[in-house]
């Protein structure tokens, strides 16, 4: 199983190899409610750690995802142009945002595990 | 106070009138709060340490008719020329059918902007007709609902480019000629980016080319090139137009532009000496997120029927704040309607004609010149001819001013002269012997090869009104759909719904007010100056500032000037790096998306539970960016409603650490003659004309925002925008000149005890509301002794776990009730703000009051059980006629509590929902925002 880490801003990310898929989590995405719109970095992209990436948009709300890590956009979620509900349905599954090739692992270490995480937004 | 029982003096009738409640109901007020006097009040809510303790030096208010006889002496100097100026400003003939049936119409200019969808399908009806023509005017499939001007759209598609580009190309290239005006305000606008305007040539660091078609001269360059250079390079390409002209030509959508702005003026709105007129602008799919403004989407309503509503609400400045698209947020709503129902008036065919006639004026004159010899600018033309003529442009305008027209003087060797709907023969004939030759009767079109050649305004609604009943009846049949002032309060917080007088309204038609060219000389405008002068020394009375400028065109491009102005003393000092702004985590999202539009770092200040700026974090924040602490930007009273008590240290802080104190405005109306802006701390205040000071909000617009200022900051105001270094933040030097008559009206007819009386009346109706829905709700945010402003909030946050019902269950129930929605879930999350200003008389408080206070016993119902928390009135509400009459009634609450809350008396003035509840969900995901045509109609 691979090993998935949280930011306090809601992200997450899974490591698979040198590279990691991120996302928002589900407690994320039930705050915002229906998702209409996600707005998707380019592939080849450079993000250091921290920067808003992304931007996820309910009907009230427009929310930006921090990058977890540094690294480079290797892959963007396609599927999400058509359907952003998917977030809703699968934010820690087939809601995933983008796939990243991590600059150094290290970044990881700040970052919380799943009960920690599930502790901080109880 | 003031009374209208008695024997009235003549001078006080009118505030007695505007007043909503008698002196009869001030004393049962007074008895409901517990407070002996209306000064007692005053007392307990604004504190002592700002009090302005003299009286307002205004001159004494006369009456309706005198001060109409007044204003109109006043305008007389006003001179009515034959405008062929044009420079983006055409003559036009308002259809009389919608003068007086739209723009004349209480049920259209005193709507508020549509966030409420359920009520607004009327004028959203409309505004997605406007849409719909912009689109198939400029061939691009995205247009929102109009912007304040062409200047500020020039801006506003800049800024879409340079995002576009991830504010990574500081460059945008200006083509051709483009209007002055409009380059003067995309330099103010961008130059706080650091963003250059570089004419000619196209690069590769270059985020946009602006290109004129036709230029400002009237004459259509081959961009060909410029277009496939931007291609090549992904410069966004930017096309200002004429949309008379695009009703003939090829659109630019079609040749590679990327966004198409312009005015939609001359389609039915007077010239008004600049304003207020619907700017447009349309975009490619692919730019969509990046559009500033209010956009109008189609969606569908709990039973599947078609409704309308504001889409993609995510970008604008009350969500996204310093990252929104932009600070607008009132644009030009009753223009952009007016210029709808004009093209359906006209439909496509008669569009053309229009512009035929323009197209051939133009021709003939061109001939006419060019056979007695003169050359002229460029070959080919719309309805605007520049004409060479080596030394002599003075002399051709002055000798045309002596027939009674007005030209455009360019240069000493050029003068242009512009056509439209209004030209005549006459014209032709007089305007031929100014510049010596003899009218010829024939031409041919210089128009260029790029000519329309696909049918166009297939829509079914352009081709479905031709006699003047169907006009007038459908403008009926909309507004009937629509809750405005003119049938209920509209209790919206923050946005002071009061009364628009007729007597305020009525000089806006006035010929010597609306006939008006921009930039008339000011030999013809020493009437409308007299009127500016007027109400620069009276709101400068009232705030207390030295001085006041009336460009600013909606309150967001008030802050924008405010904050520039700002800016440009910290640098006149030397002091270039003062860029940080203070803004409390409370404020308007306009205020952050104002201070990055002005190129300021933004630094928030935390809020204390009660809604006060938290004095300890301002005094930490202000130390720690001592050195570099450009402006706090502060409402007074608070957004939260409360005259917060430490506003004066809160200025201190700032002036300490070397800021300036920006006041917006917004809550004015709780101020006029107890307190001023100026005497408090403030540096720069904006004033909402079309809130505290009677314009109406015309459905989402027009609005005036002035800024008055201290004495250090009067030579940074904005100047003339023909003078590209002016700092001008709108396309004309008075902004929208034409409405300017109304606050006049007000101020002359209230004076200094009328405008007092106004917001003691004002606070008094909050208090008393505050007061009564106690009994059902917790009321936050109270000031030191208990009071609140001129505003309340209510708390519905509680429903959600007792009841599961939401904030907006309670606004939409209000609507069975007869009511528009108070603000919602603004300042706070899951309340309501609820503003009743002066002007509400105390029974309809009382039915706001009854009715809130109802809404609360059904929450109670379903707290009980007696009603299901999946089926209950709150939930389904609203309740349209036909989900109540027609369809089988499977609820658990009768029909009649349904759609008549209020009794059986509602009956006889129900207000009747046309849809029921609106998917804002599915409009978002499914985003359509004009008519489909007639062929996909068909398919």
């Amino acid at each position: 199983m691979s090993k998935v880490y949280y930011t306090e801003d809601h992200e997450w990310i899974r490591l698979e190899g040198d590279e990691a898929v991120v996302g928002i989590t589900d407690y994320a995405q039930e705050q915002l409610g229906d998702i209409v719109f996600v707005e998707l970095p380019e592939s080849g992209s450079k993000v250091a750690k921290e920067d808003p990436f992304i931007v996820v948009e309910s009907v009230k709300a427009a929310s930006d995802v921090y990058a977890p890590v540094s690294g480079e956009i290797l892959a963007v979620n396609e599927a999400l142009s058509g359907e952003p509900a998917v977030i809703n349905s699968g934010a820690e599954g087939d809601g995933w945002l983008v796939r990243m090739r991590i600059d150094d692992a290290s970044q990881l270490e700040n970052l919380m595990d799943a009960d920690a995480y599930k502790a901080s937004v109880a | 106070m003031l009374s209208k029982t008695g024997a009235p003096a003549k001078d006080t009738r009118f505030a007695a009138r505007h007043i909503g409640p008698d002196d009869n109901d001030i004393r049962k007020m007074l008895a409901t709060i517990g407070v002996p006097s209306v000064e007692t009040l005053i007392g307990q809510t604004i504190p002592e340490s700002i009090r302005f303790k003299g009286a307002l030096n205004l001159p004494a208010p006369v009456s309706e008719q005198d001060a109409l006889l007044e204003l109109k002496t006043r305008l007389e100097s006003n001179v009515v020329a034959r405008s062929k100026i044009g420079q983006g400003y055409y003559g036009c003939h308002v259809p009389p059918v919608i003068q007086r049936n739209l723009f004349e119409n209480p049920a259209w200019y005193t709507a508020y902007t549509p966030y409420q969808p359920e009520i607004s399908q009327g004028r959203l009806e409309m505004l997605f007709n406007f849409q719909t023509l912009v689109s198939e005017l400029t061939g691009l499939p995205i247009a929102n609902a109009s912007l304040l001007d062409e200047a500020t759209a020039v801006a506003e598609a800049a800024g879409i480019a340079w995002r576009h580009h991830r504010m990574k190309r500081q460059k945008i290239a200006v083509a051709n000629r483009l209007h002055p005006q409009s380059r003067t305000v995309l330099e103010t606008r961008m130059a706080p980016h650091g963003v250059e305007i570089v004419d000619g040539a196209i690069s590769e660091d270059m985020a946009a080319v602006i290109i004129s078609w036709p230029d400002t001269l009237g004459c259509f360059d081959d961009v060909g090139e410029f277009i496939k250079q931007a291609r090549d390079m992904d410069v966004v390409v930017i096309v200002a137009t004429d949309p008379l002209a695009l009703t003939l030509l090829d659109p630019p959508g079609h040749w590679g532009a990327d966004i198409v702005i312009g005015s939609a003026q001359r389609f039915g709105v007077p010239m008004g000496f600049g304003g207020p007129h619907a700017a447009y602008i349309a975009v490619t799919e692919k730019l969509t997120r990046l559009m500033p403004g209010r956009l109008v989407g189609e969606s569908v309503d709990t039973a599947g029927r078609p409704a309308y509503r504001l889409a993609l609400q995510t970008r604008e400045q009350h969500i996204r704040r310093d990252k929104a698209t932009s600070n607008i947020c009132t644009a030009q709503a009753l223009l952009a309607n007016i210029a709808a129902a004009f093209a359906i008036w006209h439909g496509p065919d008669g569009l053309q004609t229009i512009a035929r006639h323009a197209v051939s004026m133009a021709g003939r004159f061109a001939e006419s010149v060019t056979a007695a010899g003169y050359a002229l600018y460029g070959a080919t033309f719309f309805d605007t001819v520049t004409v060479h003529a080596p030394g002599k442009a003075q002399a051709l305008c002055d000798a045309a001013e002596e027939h009674g027209y007005l030209l455009r003087f360019v240069d000493a060797d050029h003068v242009s002269v512009a056509f439209d709907e209004t030209s005549s023969d006459r014209d032709l004939d007089a305007l031929c012997q100014v510049f010596g030759c003899t009218t010829i009767e024939s031409s041919k079109s210089r128009l260029p090869n790029a000519l329309r050649s696909q049918p166009w305004l297939t829509q079914p609604i352009f081709h479905a009104i031709r006699s003047e009943t169907d006009m007038m009846r459908y403008l009926r049949k909309l507004a009937d759909k629509d809750l405005a002032l003119d049938r209920a309060m509209i209790p919206l917080g923050s946005c002071t719904m009061k009364l628009n007088a007729a007597a305020e309204m009525m000089p806006v038609s006035w010929e010597k007010v609306a006939n008006i060219h921009p930039f008339a000389p000011d030999r013809h405008v020493e009437g409308y100056r007299a009127m500016v002068d007027d109400l620069d020394r009276w709101l400068s009375e009232i705030t207390g500032f030295a001085k006041v400028s009336l460009q600013p065109n909606a309150g967001s491009q008030g802050e924008f000037a405010g904050l520039l102005a700002i800016s440009k003393y910290h640098q006149s000092r030397g002091e270039d790096h003062r860029d940080i702004c203070l803004i409390p985590s409370s404020a308007h999202g306009t205020n952050p998306a104002s201070a990055s539009m002005a190129g300021m770092r933004i630094v928030v200040v935390k809020c204390t539970d009660d809604g006060d700026i938290d004095l300890d974090d301002l005094k930490s924040k202000a130390d720690q960016f001592s050195d570099n602490l450009a402006a706090l930007m502060i409402t007074y009273p608070s957004t939260h409603g409360v005259f917060e008590e430490s506003v004066r240290d809160i200025c201190d802080i700032v002036h300490a650490h070397g800021g300036q104190v920006y006041f917006d405005g917004a809550n004015l109306n709780a101020m006029t003659g107890l307190a001023r802006p100026c005497d408090i701390g403030a540096d720069v205040c904006h004033m909402n004309l079309h809130k505290t000071f009677c314009i109406p909000h015309g459905g989402g617009g027009p609005g005036i925002g002035p800024i008055g200022v201290a004495e250090h900051l009067v030579p940074f105001l904005p100047g003339d925008p023909l003078n590209s270094e002016s700092g001008a933040v709108a396309a004309t030097r008075y902004g929208s000149a034409s409405i300017l008559p109304i606050s006049w009206m007000y101020i002359r007819m209230m004076g200094a005890e009328g405008l007092k009386s106004a917001a003691e009346t004002a606070i008094l109706s909050a208090n008393y509301i505050a007061k009564r829905l106690d009994d059902g709700y917790k009321v936050l945010y109270r000031g030191k002794r208990g009071r609140v402003a001129h505003e309340c909030i209510v708390d519905t946050r509680p429903f959600k776990d007792s009841a599961g019902v939401s904030v907006e269950d309670v606004a939409k129930r209000l609507i069975d009730y007869g009511f528009h929605a108070p603000t919602m879930s603004w300042p706070v999350a899951g309340t309501l703000m609820i503003e009743p200003t002066e002007s509400e008389p105390l029974a309809e408080l009382d039915r706001f009051c009854d009715a809130m206070l109802s809404i609360r016993g059904e929450i109670g119902k379903i707290e009980g059980q007696e009603w299901s928390r999946e089926d209950n009135p709150l939930v389904n509400a609203p309740h349209t006629a036909q989900g109540a009459l027609v369809s089988e009634w499977t609820h658990d609450y009768d029909r009649q509590l349904a759609v008549a809350p209020a009794g059986a008396d509602q009956f006889a003035f129900k207000y009747w929902p046309p849809v029921s509840r609106v998917d804002n969900v599915y409009g978002d995901r499914n985003l359509v925002c004009t008519c489909p045509p007639l062929e996909q109609l068909a398919s």
